[in-house]
């Protein structure tokens, strides 16, 4: 096989060569235990405090309200978790929405076992919560309103300004799960009213099993993991020094490219989609046509199923991914692409492309090539195309 | 994650198509699990399976066991036929992993459904052939959206 063309940096990107290169002398010269008193741990520690300033300012917050964990889900779960059992004694209602990463929505389940109540707000066509029906779930017992920043499968941003807002004039925690846009869109905690964000290092270019929860000053939630005295008593475990350098890289690297590169990743995911819906029949695109992020384009192709698509992009060595979670044991299609009301055989035909810096318009046009070809020729093997077509002959004022 | 085999019948699915007149034609599955299988039986007057295609929508599994169903089935009488179970299905495609199984049930359960098609049609019973249960035909609300 030839060129890979990878389009799947939702999953995740590519470590960015700058930030392996910072990483790689805490492998082999600076790998001291950073709580040691030697010099060889106070290096690591002075290189943990640099990437700890360069990720509390690209969020506009203290350094000591960043704390690392070991990724995006361990943040979620502690931030819920640790805030349901905080203030459990003030009430036990979350708020939350339909279309949070499992992190969340298993987290919730597992509280809702465990006493708690969590309402779930529905989202409209593009994936958008109503700032109505979230004013009209707060309760007197409410605690923690969590809804993520951006969707992950259709790049929706949520209004999270006005949702901080109303979290804070009740007098309620927000968080957010910021995974996906924490380096993709400009985030300032204090401006949008934001108590905890969650973020995962290997999103923006930097290395897997690293990321952090952002905690506001004040709130009051205990540790997660039990142990040493790390992060502040507040996360046990000896520090992954490397991961935190790699974060710490590859935050100052998305916050000095973001401008440019969102714009040139904006313009080339707009091409993307428009020349998608113009040239595939009966596709539509999923999300938010504008307010969604830089890089992410979904589209769902009637008549098909994801996986056959997938496999077949990977053939011609496109890495896209489907909201279809045929492969990870479960035969129910996206929750998010249910939750903005497509029924189950649109869900299923999804594709999900996420472009990066990288990506050119060659790429993007050898893409659509691609897509035109295999949906064509999976439709010609499809009973519901056959359907659909009889029926168009017989009903000539179907479009 | 899947074998060869069933590589090749996904990438060079056989008797893809439609059979005009069919002597028998079942549809099974919904869209709510993602996949839909219909199987097109042409039988002559001695009971011999003389062609076969099919139209599947699911994953690559189920165009894979779509396409080895029909060559296993091709030629055959009816009785032969019957016995082409799941098992043999998944065994000629050198196994399937297990959250794929239900697919090479689905390509039983289609051809089963296209011969109680032919036996109804010709007033005919077919030896341990049971209704399908679940042909999408019966009951199917059409909840298409225009783009």
């Amino acid at each position: 096989m030839g060129k890979v063309i990878y389009l799947d940096n939702a999953a995740t990107t590519k470590t960015a060569p700058e930030v392996v290169e910072a990483m790689l002398p805490y492998f082999t010269e600076h790998y001291g235990n950073a709580s040691a008193i030697y010099s060889l741990g106070g290096e690591c520690k002075e290189a943990m405090t640099q990437a700890r300033a360069k990720i509390a300012a690209a969020l506009g917050a203290k350094e000591n309200e960043i704390y690392f964990t070991a990724g995006g889900s361990e943040a979620d779960n502690w931030a819920l978790k640790a805030t349901a059992e905080a203030y459990a004694s003030k009430g036990k209602h979350i708020i939350t929405t339909k279309i949070e990463h499992h992190a969340i929505l298993h987290t919730c389940e597992y509280l809702e076992k465990r006493g708690y109540e969590v309402t779930y707000l529905n989202v409209d066509e593009f994936g958008m919560i109503k700032l109505e029906d979230l004013k009209n779930a707060i309760r007197p017992d409410t605690i923690l309103i969590s809804v993520m920043f951006a969707n992950n499968e259709i790049g929706t941003i949520q209004p999270i300004k006005e949702i901080g807002e109303i979290a804070h004039e009740h007098g309620i925690l927000f968080h957010t799960d910021a995974v996906q846009a924490f380096g993709q869109v400009p985030i300032n905690v204090d401006e949008l009213h934001i108590d905890m964000l969650s973020s995962s290092g290997h999103k923006l270019h930097g290395p897997k099993g690293i990321g952090f929860l952002y905690i506001r000053k004040g709130v009051k939630i205990q540790s997660f993991i039990h142990g040493g005295a790390q992060e502040r008593k507040r996360r046990a475990g000896t520090e992954n020094i490397p991961g935190i350098v790699g974060y710490g890289a590859a935050t100052k690297l998305a916050v000095e490219t973001m401008i440019e590169r969102t714009k040139k990743e904006t313009e080339l995911r707009d091409y993307l989609i428009l020349r998608v819906l113009k040239e595939v029949p009966y596709s539509r695109l999923n999300g938010h046509p504008k307010k969604r992020l830089p890089n992410n384009a979904n589209f769902c192709f009637q008549f098909i199923e994801g996986e056959s698509l997938l496999i077949m992009l990977d053939m011609k060595g496109i890495c896209g991914s489907s909201g279809s979670a045929c492969t990870s044991g479960s035969l129910d299609p996206s929750h998010v692409l249910l939750a903005i009301g497509l029924p189950h055989e649109i869900a299923h035909g999804s594709l999900r492309l996420t472009l990066s810096e990288e990506t050119t318009k060659e790429d993007i046009d050898y893409t659509v090539e691609a897509i035109k070809g295999i949906v064509e020729h999976l439709r010609g093997m499809s009973p519901l195309y056959e359907d659909f077509v009889r029926k168009s002959s017989h009903n000539s004022n179907v479009k | 994650m899947y074998s060869e085999k069933v590589m090749d019948h996904f990438q060079n699915p056989r008797n893809v198509g439609e059979i005009e007149n069919a002597s028998g034609v079942g549809t099974v599955g919904n869209a709510k699990c993602g996949d839909i299988m219909r199987i097109y039986l042409d039988i002559d007057n001695d009971g011999i399976i003389r062609d076969c295609k099919f139209k599947t929508f699911g994953c690559g599994a189920a165009v894979a066991t779509s396409s080895m169903a029909t060559e296993l089935v091709k030629g055959k009488t009816i009785q032969e036929a019957m016995e082409v179970t799941n098992k043999a299905v998944m065994e000629a495609l050198d196994g399937l992993p297990p959250v794929k199984v239900h697919c090479s049930l689905l390509a039983e359960e289609a051809i089963h459904a296209a011969l109680w098609d032919y036996a109804e049609k010709n007033g005919i019973q077919i030896e341990g052939l049971k209704r399908p249960k679940s042909d999408i035909h019966e009951g199917e609300e059409d909840e298409q959206e225009d783009y």
